[in-house]
């Protein structure tokens, strides 16, 4: 009733020969699964001149499967982010295996006093932020999760001098963002310039179209975009540290399944022979 | 058309007469196991010709099972609580081992849950299995679903995100609409003045404990009334009505193995699809979970738009459709409790959309598309053209509950064949 002797090699050739093409297939998904990186960095440099910007379409185009660019964003964020925010749920031991990070290089991120144990905090007391910037400085545990890398990415392209703000700088992104410009050593000062649209009750109102650089900085404007992009991708992980584990895991998950349907499926085809 | 005569599997049921031997005969002696399996699979006999539609009621229960397994794990190390479940969560998806996994699988298998339930609930709709005399199985069948809502709805709460906390705040309130008694059951809900630390406690109680035992008592009775009647099928025959010599029906196969071997396939199919979105895509987009949940509750921050969450948006869309809020809850309410009374609405001669005429099929397909329609404008905002549209999609919601005792007797029905339709492969 089941499988006769007969078929049985038959079957092994076609068990073969579909977990090859499964395996082929799995395999190119996972060399893809890499590939976007280095794409993602090189693209869409930041329009500027007289072009009009269109910042809201602007992708941040990361991956966490670039180990690299994590190894950056890690550094980045000790350096420039650590000093008003935390990532209260991520420890610096979890940073350093996910991203292979020497213990020796790990030592020289982690503030004094913490431990690779500890969890990633900020030395600056949440009241005196508070009484600062009339708002604490938020966790970026989450941040990436809760509003998407893109959104991160544009808050970083979007800083413009403007005079009439206690920190001197407005957000295109957050507008009216409490947060001052603290990258603005790397990028420069930018000013934002409009044009006159029509507004709905007739008169002319003023729209953002493009960001004129007004002093240089540190950075060229391809090195800050790639800055921005390692520290972005690097909340990203922290939003979700076990995500490369995930993906790794799945497409094992899903070719057993797939086997295990087609034996299924083997198996009730035989079953129903009976059934007329 | 080949005459589907005398099928083989019928004449050859699994036989309990045979001599047992060691330790099964010795269990056999003192709990009735082959007297189950036959009277319960070899022996129970399944119309031959189910199709695509029947794999769902099989694959619930696997959902269920996964749930329970799953919430059992999660409760290890969740801590409900103001102060703690949100951290917990966390804590369960970056420092437990596989806690990721588990915890994906739970959140997706909720929506699943929902998914397989609506495709169960349609085929009910497609061959009329709500028809006399299986209506008591689809109120049983209804009662899950209820339960299931309250289910999904109190597991929302208990991450203790800022869309758990704003959600639960909406729909909590709803019972406050209710005229004299509204007031003082939203605050015995809420065990507080607000949505606060007694609530996430009773709803974790209520969650874990209290609903899971209502919808297996509820899932058991379903499959006891599905037994005594027997499954419907895809022509809507009573396959009971024509017996083999044997005593068994002839269009009827043995549950086991036939439809074991067949619900593996879809298990198996189902579960291809149920990993690809647990690994490559849990969040689904925001659908399965909301990106404002990803920030800790918040009373003082609201989300700039509150929705539910996608399995609720259709009932949700009713409920805001309506100018006046209590008229909204009172459509709601009648949105779900229409449902109840299907088996009566339907006046039809014929169970199977097959046999049925071209009013009842363009009714079901605007039944179909303004249930989906409303679960889109209950994710948009309510305002503008989502509104209007939500309002005319409503409309076609109630007309199609509120004509059925008349269209379904005048459209004209094709002759029902005397034995299933089945083509073998």
């Amino acid at each position: 009733m089941l499988i006769e002797i007969g078929r049985t090699g038959k079957l092994m050739r076609m068990l073969g020969s579909c977990t090859l093409a499964l395996l082929l297939i799995g395999g190119s998904v996972w060399a893809a699964d890499e590939a976007p990186a280095q794409k993602g960095q090189a693209s869409k440099a930041e329009a500027s001149s007289a072009e009009p910007t269109d910042w809201e379409s602007w992708k941040a185009g990361t991956t966490v499967a670039n180990t690299a660019s994590l190894q950056r964003g890690a550094r980045n964020f000790a350096q420039y982010c650590m000093g008003c925010h935390s990532l209260k749920y991520v420890r610096w031991s979890r940073v350093g295996t996910d991203l292979n990070i020497p213990a020796s290089e790990l030592q020289e991120l982690i503030p004094a006093g913490d431990t690779p144990a500890s969890y990633v905090s900020t030395p600056m007391p949440s009241q005196d932020a508070e009484n600062w910037f009339g708002k604490a400085p938020p966790d970026l545990s989450l941040m990436a999760a809760e509003r998407g890398k893109d959104y991160i990415y544009r808050l970083f392209k979007t800083f413009y001098v403007d005079p009439t703000k206690p920190t001197g700088t407005n957000n295109l992104q957050l507008p009216n963002i409490a947060m001052p410009n603290i990258l603005s050593s790397l990028e420069g000062l930018k000013k934002a310039v409009y044009k006159s649209v029509p507004g709905a009750d007739g008169k002319s109102e003023p729209e953002f179209d493009h960001f004129e650089q007004i002093a240089p900085g540190s950075m060229t404007e391809a090195q800050y975009d790639a800055f921005v992009r390692d520290t972005v991708n690097f909340l990203d992980y922290a939003s979700e540290p076990t995500q490369m584990q995930r993906h790794a895991l799945g497409i094992w998950v899903v070719l057993f399944l797939l086997v295990l349907t087609w034996l299924a499926w083997l198996l009730k085809q035989e079953y129903w022979k009976d059934v007329h | 058309m080949a005459v589907p005569n005398q099928s083989a599997a019928s004449a050859t049921p699994v036989s309990s007469g045979a001599p047992k031997k060691g330790f099964y005969a010795w269990l056999d002696k003192r709990l009735p196991v082959s007297e189950f399996i036959e009277s319960q699979l070899t022996g129970y006999f399944a119309p031959k010709n189910f199709n695509f539609w029947y794999f769902f009621g099989f694959i619930a229960l696997v959902v269920l099972v996964l749930q329970l397994v799953t919430g059992i794990f999660l409760t290890m190390f969740y801590k409900p609580g103001e102060a703690t479940s949100f951290d917990s969560v966390q804590f369960i998806m970056r420092e437990i081992d596989f806690g990721w996994l588990i915890r994906y699988m739970h959140s997706t298998g909720a929506s699943a849950f929902f998914v397989v339930v609506y495709l169960h609930m349609f085929r009910a709709f497609l061959y009329g299995s709500y028809k006399a005399p299986r209506e008591l199985l689809w109120l049983v069948g209804m009662l899950v679903y209820l339960a299931l809502m309250a289910e999904a709805f109190m597991g929302y709460v208990l991450p203790w995100g800022n869309m758990s906390f704003w959600g639960a705040q909406v729909i909590v309130n709803i019972f406050g609409t209710i005229p004299v008694i509204g007031p003082g059951l939203v605050e015995w809900i809420r065990g507080d003045y607000a949505i606060a630390d007694a609530t996430v406690n009773r709803f974790f109680a209520l969650h874990v404990v209290a609903i899971p035992l209502i919808l297996l008592a509820l899932v058991g009775l379903h499959l006891i009334a599905l037994r005594r009647t027997g499954s419907n099928n895809p022509d809507g025959i009573e396959i009971k009505a024509k017996v083999g010599p044997n005593g068994h029906p002839l269009d009827g196969i043995p549950f086991h193995p036939y439809y074991t071997v067949k619900d593996t396939v879809g298990i198996c199919a189902f579960l291809v699809i149920f990993a690809i979105i647990v690994f490559y895509a849990p969040t689904f987009g925001g659908l399965f979970l909301e990106s404002a949940n990803f920030e800790p509750a918040n009373p003082v921050s609201t989300p700039p738009d509150i929705t539910p969450v996608w399995y609720f948006t259709p009932f949700y869309a009713i409920l805001r459709a309506m100018p006046d809020q209590r008229l909204g809850t009172l459509a709601m309410l009648l949105a779900i409790v229409a449902f109840f009374f299907l088996p009566w609405l339907d006046r039809s001669p014929v169970r199977s959309i097959r046999y049925k005429g071209w009013i009842s099929k363009v009714a079901l397909a605007v039944f179909v598309v303004s249930f989906v329609g409303l679960g889109f404008m209950g994710m948009r905002p309510p305002e503008g053209l989502y509104v209007v549209i939500g309002r005319i999609f409503t409309g076609l919601y109630f007309l199609f509950w509120i004509l059925m005792p008349f269209y379904s007797r005048w459209d004209s029905v094709k002759p029902v064949p005397e034995r299933v339709v089945y083509h073998a492969h």
